[in-house]
């Protein structure tokens, strides 16, 4: 009992409670930082999210076209298929592309170019001509300058997204030269010009070498693990131990092979006689001269030798400034377009073959396995019946189960154990969902019953928006009986008393006057609900609606997929169009979610009621 | 030493958003002494005792103009901190709020944030003292370890009031600390704060005109947001010079 | 044709409706007041029972028919491919029995064998039979039913009670339908789930439970599982790695954004913050999971190389952050309800007492909540636990037994996915694939029970 209570509050004032004081204000900074910096990650997160999203959809906005001049001089087997009546059946006419293709490059063309040439178009572009052509049969005979898509690398590189050629510099004046008894030709240049080059390709594969060396040591690590692993497992079995065997010996493998690439390369880099020649792993080193174009094979000390891509009109020393030495730093053997397609494109470009549309088939087409091909139709018309389904049954059903529960269920242990159920239903993880309708919708439960084999239900086809639809309802059914029972609750009971005062059933107080002022907050749930299923994948990947659909499905009985799902098979290829085609697909998604809540957020506005 | 000035508040005037709540009160507040403040509903004696210790600044709309000087200085001033001065300015209010802790912590809470114990041994002395001085240490001296909330309504409020006592506060502001009690506990609270103005200057706002008569020594009425008079107790009860008073304290309206 | 019979049955029902009204009419003489019920309940109890009577004859015909039908064409198939000494595979069964359905239903069948299309000819021979008896059956129910009911009609007839009943059994039936959910899912997965254990694994459960080798599907024998590779506890850890890295992300987020927001921010703040939130919220997972995929896994990849560690292209981090960013609404919005359920009273109660807003927060206001936090992140747990889409898109397939959340790892919702899409026999492959999403639905379930029962006794303290 030494303290004394008044006396205590002289220590308010004291210094020490100042000190302290301040001591306190900087614990409470703290937390509000940590508030700040945590809203702040989370934005970023969003930040981020959205421009890998916004960023990759750009790349879809448009694509790319060639102009080629086709004759339209059919073979027998094209016209008997552009003169069926059956409009499912389609011809390709990519001969007659080909033919064209050829009229768009000058010289002769062994095998091995001509595919490279062909290989410039969509698979899918005679086609497309074929179409053309069965929809207005006057063209047949006729010549036609024809729009044909461009393939899905040649696309990425048009929008500079695999590297571009770029002016390598300047470097006086050359003279050209026939090699006797080889393709080669020889060019007159600067030494200095020439050691500068050898010196750029001896750093690029320095740099190469470095990251083999890397890649090496990745693997020497998984080796000492693997050697660890195995010196541990001393009473594995022996599956165990051989599996860990050949797990050592593919990655002892893998790491020699890397330092033997890494080495050679090292070599290379090194490399100081008197005769550079470049591989398919060196930048690539392309002049352009006198109508033509020439890729460099190697250096000397004095001389380049290079082989025509494109055929050159003379062999005249050009004026200096007349030609140009263009370098593409991505190695050919790192790229699926060639330099021979490079400078194809060069060509065409320059000539006007090549231009750009809006690209609409991605809203327009379904699904392809080109990815300068694909579209969302299909899964747009998937999505669409799946939804129909879902609403069509999780709307009655969750507004009927809200009423009764409300409005009807007297309260007991069965009308609690609803209860209960729905708010535990909500959170059961969707895939479990998918699991149900799989086995209660698509392949049915079979019983065994006193030796007969019993079958319940089994009647949905795979794959089909029914059964998506059904799996949907049942998640989203939770969602609406929720908000339903809250707008429902909401009603004052005044109304309630005033409809029943006035002699109307319990029925007719619920449908008449409790119902409509409910509906717009069942209506906002509803919505939300519906956005929810919308995007949601797992349980439909258990259905199966993640086949390859070509064609939009007619009717929900027939086999479709959704968005989602068509996001999700999407992201499983490994062409790179089809990165950004998702990101587009996702855009696409989430204009239609972001709709859907505005008009979600919209309705509970305009109808808002405070009671 | 006797009528000492404590608080000294020069045309206040308190806004809340574009409402005028408070309009140009003056009142000085004096030490061991209980001051009460009365008035109809809305009339702004609340608004106006949560000025003393700026608790309306924890209320973002609340906007305050004019002086209050707490032994001179101004506590609205810029050097001055809000949580110094509420330790030096406790308050107890309307409904009782202890917090869902044991009853030992509710009443340690004060003087562990401010540092007010060096040691556990302290603290606990400063505890069974606010206890003794809410009059409420022989009703909860054995379970200390309970819950505050478990406690009936009455001993929540002491036990409230054990919570500000045990902060060493100079002043004391109860918002209508009796309006959630029975009559008993009611009594009992009220002959509390009759002790605890040997201690601290105490200001109460009260809807109870009785209660008013009973505990304090100066009583201001208030009326629209402004204060219309202001006295010895005695002097407004028997003798109010404003009319809006006389009508007010012989039940007119209110 | 059949949804000519819905259509029609719909137009007795109203025929019904109608014709019940007149007779109701009739039979109180002008003065409506005797009727017991208004005319149009009369109509009504008469349709209900015609559309229940007919809808309900017309559902269970086509669906015995369709069963028939099927099984039929089977029969038929085996003898086409017993004449032809033909032995084909389920599937291939299956692909002609349904090129066979399109052929008569005017879709592009894959191909036009003779044994197509004599299947087509026997398919479009039941299907005439099955729409007769289905479209008769189903009229002559509804006729029936309209029949008996207008029988019925008379002064006295309770037909508003009546109706009424029925109705209130369908309000009845539509909240069912929540709880046969539950039942559903537990029947369906229980079936599977002891398939797997008595006839796939032989009664081992402790293998499935600790074994630490999972490839169920390499070393089946005639539906027989190897217990040896059906230990399930690498995908136990799996997701416990992902759920935990992802509980490390969201929980400090989630729950400072909470609590800046509802103590911290000003109005303006709040008007932003939230609805961001709530957009982070609104996400599909399927575009976090190509976020995860396309973003963040190389990105973590590049920063570990840069640092010299060697980082899976898809480690357990990349899918256990995103899961994070994904959860964070959930928390902070729960936690934020729970953190404003803390009545006013107790923080005016600390700031009178001269406490700073961060002594309010973590001694009274936090200890306060701590329930509903508590459940928050039980809640939380249990949604990244069934997440599955983020982890089929970013996470590991291969079951790997690891602390180092470097390496890929795969968790139960990726090997239920695997096992039911991947190129695999649905009859072998359900079995482990149900048991583990049973697995699932019990924790998932466990960690809501306790989560609910948590907050509701909390809600109560404070309502």
């Amino acid at each position: 009992m030494t303290i004394e209570l008044t006396e205590l509050s002289a220590q308010h004032t004291s210094d020490a409670a100042a000190r302290r004081a301040r001591s306190r204000h900087w614990a409470e900074f703290r937390l509000k930082a940590y508030g700040i910096i945590a809203i702040s990650l989370a934005a970023a997160a969003l930040v981020i999210l959205a421009s890998t999203i916004v960023v990759r959809t750009v790349g879809t906005v448009y694509e790319y076209y060639i102009s080629i001049d086709v004759e339209l001089d059919l073979r027998e087997r094209d016209l008997a298929r552009i003169n069926d009546p059956d409009p499912r059946i389609r011809a390709d006419l990519r001969s007659v592309i080909r033919d064209g293709l050829r009229g768009t490059v000058e010289g002769d063309l062994g095998r091995a170019e001509r595919r490279q040439l062909f290989a410039l178009t969509s698979g899918d572009a005679g086609f497309e001509l074929g179409d053309l052509v069965k929809a207005d049969r006057q063209l047949l005979g006729e010549t036609l300058r024809f729009r044909a898509l461009l393939d899905d690398e040649v696309q990425l590189y048009l929008k500079g997204k695999i590297g571009e050629l770029h002016d390598a510099g300047s470097f006086g004046t050359v003279t050209p030269r026939k090699i006797e008894g080889s393709d080669e030709i020889e060019l007159g240049l600067s030494p200095l010009a020439l050691a500068e080059g050898r010196a750029m390709l001896q750093e690029a594969r320095a740099a190469a070498a470095k990251l083999e060396r890397a890649e090496a040591s990745r693997q020497a690590a998984a080796v000492a693990q693997t050697e660890a692993d195995i010196a541990e497992a001393t009473d594995a079995s022996q599956e165990e131990k051989k599996r860990l065997e050949d797990l050592l010996s593919r990655f002892t493998t893998a790491r020699d092979a890397a330092n033997a690439r890494a080495d050679a390369l090292l070599r290379k880099a090194t490399d100081r006689s008197a005769y550079f020649r470049l591989t398919s792993g060196d930048p690539s080193i392309i002049l352009r001269l006198n109508g033509g174009w020439l890729k460099v094979t190697a250096l000397s000390q004095e001389r380049l030798a290079g082989i025509e891509l494109d055929p050159l009109d003379s062999l005249d020393p050009p004026d200096e400034g007349d030609w140009q030495a263009l370098l593409f730093d991505r190695p050919e053997s790192e790229r699926n377009i060639s330099d021979r397609q490079l400078v194809w494109l060069e060509n065409l470009e320059r000539s006007g073959t090549l231009d750009r549309a809006f690209n609409w088939r991605i809203l327009s087409q379904s699904d392809s396995s080109n990815a300068e091909l694909a579209g969302i139709w299909g899964a747009l018309v998937g999505s669409f019946w799946t939804m129909m389904v879902t609403f069509l049954i999780a709307f009655p059903v969750g507004v009927l189960a809200a009423i009764y529960l409300e409005e009807f269920a007297p309260k007991n242990r069965v009308t609690d154990l609803i209860e209960v159920n729905i708010n535990n239903l909500a959170a059961v993880p969707s895939i479990v969902f998918g699991l149900l309708g799989l086995l209660l919708f698509v392949s049915g439960l079979k019983f065994n019953v006193f030796g007969m084999e019993i079958m319940i239900g089994g009647f949905v086809p795979r794959s089909s928006p029914m059964a998506g639809g059904m799996v949907l309802a049942l998640m989203t059914l939770p969602t609406i009986i929720i908000a339903a029972r809250a707008s429902i609750r909401a009603v004052p009971p005044s109304i309630r008393d005033a409809a029943l005062a006035i002699g109307a059933s319990k029925l007719q107080t619920a449908t008449h006057h409790v119902l409509p002022l409910a509906m717009p907050g069942i209506m906002t749930g509803t919505i939300i609900g519906m956005a929810q299923a919308l995007g949601e994948t797992a349980p439909l990947l258990m259905v199966g609606m993640n086949s390859f659909i070509q064609e939009p499905p007619a009717s929900p009985l027939e086999p479709g997929n959704v968005l989602p799902t068509l996001i999700y098979q999407w992201n499983n290829h490994s062409e790179r169009l089809f990165d950004d085609k998702t990101a587009a697909a996702i855009s696409i998604l989430l204009i239609f979610l972001v709709a859907m809540n505005a008009l979600a957020v919209l309705l509970r506005k305009r109808f808002e009621r405070r009671w | 030493m006797d009528s000492r000035i404590k608080i000294a508040s020069k045309n206040v005037n308190v806004y809340y958003g574009t409402t005028h709540a408070i309009k140009n009160v003056s009142l000085d507040i004096e030490d061991r002494a209980v001051t009460a403040f009365i008035g109809p509903s809305g009339c702004g004696k609340s608004t106006f005792l949560r000025c003393l210790n700026r608790m309306n600044d924890t209320i973002d709309i609340c906007r305050v103009t004019g002086d209050i000087a707490l032994d001179g200085t101004d506590i609205y001033g810029r050097e001055v901190d809000p949580v110094q001065l509420r330790a030096r300015v406790g308050m107890v209010f309307q409904k009782p709020n202890p917090f869902p802790k044991s009853i030992f912590d509710n009443v340690a809470y004060g003087p562990r944030i401010h540092g007010l114990a060096q040691n556990k041994a302290d603290l606990d002395a400063i505890v069974e003292q606010s206890l003794r001085r809410a009059a409420i240490w022989d009703e909860v001296k054995d379970r200390l370890d309970e819950p505050g909330t478990g406690l009936s309504g009455g001993q929540q409020q002491r036990l409230c009031i054990a919570r500000a006592v045990a902060t060493a506060p100079e002043v004391l502001l109860m918002d209508e600390p009796c309006s959630a009690l029975d009559p008993i506990a009611t009594a009992q609270v009220e002959e509390l704060i009759d002790e605890l103005r040997q201690s601290y200057s105490v200001v109460i706002v009260t809807h109870s005109m009785q209660q008013a008569a009973r505990v304090s020594q100066k009583t201001a009425f208030f009326h629209l947001g402004d204060m219309l008079e202001y006295d010895e107790t005695s002097k407004i009860f028997t003798n109010p010079e404003n009319e809006k008073t006389q009508q007010y304290i012989t039940g007119r309206f209110g | 044709m059949l949804p000519f019979v819905v259509l029609a049955i719909m137009v007795i029902a109203i025929i019904a409706f109608q014709l019940c009204r007149s007779k109701a009419v009739a039979s109180a003489g002008g003065t409506l007041a005797l009727l017991h019920s208004r005319p149009s309940y009369h109509g009504v109890y008469s349709l209900l029972w015609v559309l229940i009577i007919g809808l309900g004859v017309f559902i269970a015909l086509d669906l015995i028919g369709f069963a028939i039908v099927d099984s039929l064409m089977r029969g038929e198939l085996d003898n086409l491919l017993a004449s032809t000494g033909e032995t084909l595979r389920q599937i291939e069964k299956d692909l002609r029995i349904s090129d066979a359905i399109k052929i008569v239903r005017g879709g592009l069948a894959s191909s036009e064998g003779p044994i197509r299309l004599e299947l087509a000819d026997y398919f479009a021979g039941l299907e005439r039979w099955r729409i007769g008896v289905v479209a008769v059956g189903s009229l002559a129910a509804a006729g029936g039913a309209f029949y008996v009911t207008y029988q019925q009609v008379a002064v006295g007839f309770r037909a508003r009670n009546r109706s009424e009943r029925i109705l209130r059994s369908i309000l009845w039936t539509a909240a069912a339908i929540a709880v046969l959910t539950t039942i559903g899912i537990v029947l369906s997965l229980i079936g599977e789930t002891m398939h797997f254990f008595f006839t796939q694994i032989d009664g081992r459960f402790d293998a499935f439970f600790f074994g630490t080798t999972w490839s169920p599907l390499s070393g089946v024998h005639s539906g027989v599982m190897d217990p040896t590779k059906v230990g399930a506890i690498p995908l136990f850890a799996g997701t416990l790695m992902i759920t935990m890295i992802a509980m490390l992300v969201a929980v400090p987020i989630g729950l400072f954004a909470a609590i800046y927001l509802s103590d911290f921010a000003s109005a303006s703040a709040r008007a932003w913050a939230k609805p961001m939130l709530e957009v982070l919220a609104g996400v599909p997972t399927v575009v976090y999971g190509f976020f995860a995929a396309i973003t963040v896994a190389p990105f973590i990849r590049d920063f570990g190389e840069a640092v010299g560690l060697s980082v899976a292209s898809e480690s357990a981090l990349a899918a256990g952050i995103v899961m994070g960013i994904m959860i964070i609404p959930f928390i902070s919005s729960l936690s934020d309800d729970v953190i404003n359920a803390v009545p006013q009273s107790l923080r005016d109660g600390s700031y009178g007492l001269g406490a700073t807003k961060a002594e309010t927060i973590r001694k009274v206001i936090l200890p306060a909540a701590l329930p509903g936090i508590v459940s928050a992140v039980l809640l939380g747990m249990s949604r990244a636990i069934g997440e599955t889409m983020i982890v089929v898109m970013a996470a590991g397939q291969g079951a790997n037994l690891t602390w180092n959340p470097l390496e890929a790892v795969t968790t139960v919702t990726v090997q239920i996915v695997m096992l039911l899409t991947g190129d695999t026999d649905m009859a072998t492959a359900s079995g482990p694939a149900f048991t583990l999403g049973f697995t699932l639905f019990c924790v998932t379930l466990l960690l809501n029970v306790v989560a609910l029962r948590i907050v509701r006794s909390y809600r109560e303290m404070y309502d």
